[in-house]
């Protein structure tokens, strides 16, 4: 269990985490959702202690990462957005040098990496050099690399990013068996990568959660306030004036057609959206006019991810080039 | 720390540059040796190491010029911070294989005394005296490097830097002679070096305000005491010049004296560069 209280890390004048907190269960796999430069990174180095905070607290387990480091490190795995790789070992090297780091010894230590060895499919490339290696198979032994401990949760950063449709899915199956038995978060930029991968979603934007919930939960959330989309044959005041009889209806946009016929936007609340098309097609019954068509829009994730995350491409100029640096810095 | 220490060592003898370094170490050694031991006839060993110490200038920006700027570079370090050991570990792991790649060849080194005393009288105590201060001297010299690899991530710029550092104190002393001893010169001297200290606080803490303060109060104390007695000033320059040269201390040791100040000096510059490395390494989390 990991809790993240008032998280914020400022750099200068610019601050890329603010002020974040939520809470990680057992078991799940979490997803950080953003779109670059929203803080995704900052925040995994902040909770694995590549970085420090400028306010705020981490715990893993009850363990402060900057004050019992080594308890908490001990509980995770980690995989920054670079799978940091000794280029001139064999992945055999470099599983042993973490391994020992991590302070396994003798049998447990063998035991281990041939485990880890054995889930990340590394057998064929044991002995090569890692500088040698794709980069799907250079990205499993970083994934390797944090599995070794058998750490109770695991830490990707962005875990496909640059890989090839075919080693996307294999990480994609490869997280999803780590799942199982342990709690995996990762982060991405795209949305159906997410979608797919987790059962818990944070959206971040400009530094800041602006949602956290379940794939489906975001989606049922934000469907309410959905949209229909209707053409009528009838001029503009008449439809405005029949939508306006229309319980739940809280904006028509109109847009005349060159056929007299007009489109129209429907925004509506709360309410279920069938109830609410429902009224309107009796409504325009009624007046004996016609409906062309009728289409219900429902709000699917990715709406509602550029909906969050909206004014974020503004700056996002100006914070791009800021994530750059930190990244290299970090 | 082990782990450190092993994966370190491994990736010197993995790669040449373990070989490198003793090779020219050895080869440097070698041809002073046959010089003064065998040409000249000379039965002290110590002014083999005594001449073979400019060798340090090149050998040991070679050996710790990737030790921390290519983990930089790699992002290596980032893994280093992940994993559940603390950057001190990590600095002396890196230091203590730094130490036995450079006791390989001194321990070969080790054998020129016995060797020579086959031929004729060889002041062993003096000679023996004067590896372990070379060995001493060197490791200092290492830890420089060692802090200097992690100001940044470039090997080379931490090369160059390196030789430039080691030959300036190299030449130090001899340097000194020519630098103006006037009180002046000297006041402007610790003004910069005031500076310098700021910089420095600045690169390491990251903290602006903390820096300027350290920097203005040292340069008020100077101007202060320029001002109360100038006459204290008068040589003072040349003096700091070769109090800080590492190599000039050595020379005790090849005079026959077992210098204990100087083994406590160098053991100071090794805890502080090892200190400030450790810094370094923190400064990157706390930036």
């Amino acid at each position: 269990m990991i809790t993240v209280e008032h998280l914020t890390k400022r750099y200068g004048d610019f601050t890329a985490v603010d002020d974040l907190s939520f809470e990680i269960q057992e078991g799940h796999v979490y997803g950080f959702l953003g779109p670059n430069g929203a803080g995704k990174s900052t925040t995994m180095n902040i909770m694995t202690g590549c970085l420090s905070p400028t306010e705020g607290s981490v715990r893993i387990y009850g363990h402060d990462i900057f004050q019992e480091p080594n308890q908490a490190k001990r509980l995770m795995g980690y995989l920054p957005e670079q799978p940091p790789l000794y280029m001139n070992e064999t992945p055999e090297e470099y599983l042993r040098f973490v391994g020992e780091a991590k302070g396994l010894r003798g049998g447990a230590l063998e035991e281990q990496i041939r485990g880890v060895v054995e889930q990340t499919r590394l057998q064929e490339v044991y002995h090569k050099p890692i500088s040698a290696l794709s980069k799907g198979y250079k990205q499993r032994v970083g994934i390797a690399q944090a599995l070794l401990g058998d750490p109770k949760v695991v830490i990707l950063d962005e875990p496909t990013v640059g890989l090839d449709p075919l080693q996307i899915i294999e990480i994609r199956e490869l997280i999803h068996q780590l799942g199982r038995d342990r709690t995996v978060i990762l982060s991405s930029h795209i949305l159906s990568e997410i979608q797919t991968m987790c059962d818990q979603i944070l959206i971040i934007a400009r530094g800041k959660l602006v949602a956290f919930d379940t794939p489906e939960g975001l989606e049922r959330a934000l469907l309410a306030p959905s949209q229909i989309t209707l053409t009528a044959e009838a001029g503009e005041d008449e439809v405005r004036e029949i939508l306006s009889q229309v319980e739940h209806v809280v904006q028509a946009e109109l847009t005349p057609r060159e056929d007299g016929a007009v489109s129209v936007r429907v925004k509506t609340d709360g309410d279920s959206i069938y109830d609410v098309s429902r009224a309107i097609f009796f409504a325009f019954a009624r007046r004996n006019r016609a409906l062309l068509e009728i289409s219900l829009k429902k709000a699917n994730l990715e709406d509602i991810f550029l909906e969050l995350t909206e004014g974020a491409g503004q700056p996002a100029g100006p914070e791009a080039p800021d994530e750059m640096k930190e990244v290299d810095e970090a | 720390m082990t782990a450190i220490f092993k994966h370190e060592l491994r990736s010197y003898f993995h790669s040449l540059t373990a070989y490198v370094f003793g090779a020219f170490l050895l080869a440097f050694i070698g041809i002073w040796a046959m010089i003064y031991n065998i040409q000249a006839s000379v039965s002290n060993f110590e002014y083999v190491l005594s001449s073979g110490s400019l060798i340090f200038v090149v050998i040991v920006p070679i050996l710790t010029m990737r030790v921390i700027a290519e983990e930089r570079k790699q992002k290596t370090d980032q893994l280093l911070y992940a994993l559940p050991i603390t950057t001190t570990q990590v600095i002396l792991g890196k230091y203590l294989a730094l130490l036995t790649v450079y006791l390989i060849p001194l321990a070969v080194v080790c054998v020129y005394p016995i060797i020579f005393a086959q031929f004729g009288e060889v002041y062993l105590l003096t000679a023996y005296g004067s590896i372990l201060a070379f060995f001493i001297m060197g490791a200092a010299l290492l830890a420089l490097g060692m802090f200097i690899s992690s100001l940044t991530e470039n090997q080379g710029f931490a090369a160059g830097i390196g030789i430039a550092v080691i030959l300036l104190n190299y030449y130090s002393v001899s340097l000194s002679e020519y630098v103006s001893s006037t009180a002046m010169g000297s006041m402007i001297a610790l003004l910069v070096l005031a500076l310098l200290v700021g910089v420095l606080i600045r690169h390491l803490t990251g903290h602006e305000n903390l820096a300027y303060g350290v920097c203005l109060v040292l340069m008020a104390a100077v101007a202060v005491c320029y001002l109360t007695d100038s006459a204290a000033f008068e040589g003072l320059l040349p003096k700091i010049m070769s109090t800080l040269s590492l190599f000039e201390r050595f020379n005790a040791f090849v005079n026959g004296m077992f210098d204990l100040t100087a083994i406590v000096y160098y053991g100071s510059v090794i805890a502080f560069f090892l200190f400030l490395s450790v810094q370094s390494l923190e400064k990157r989390r706390y930036n």
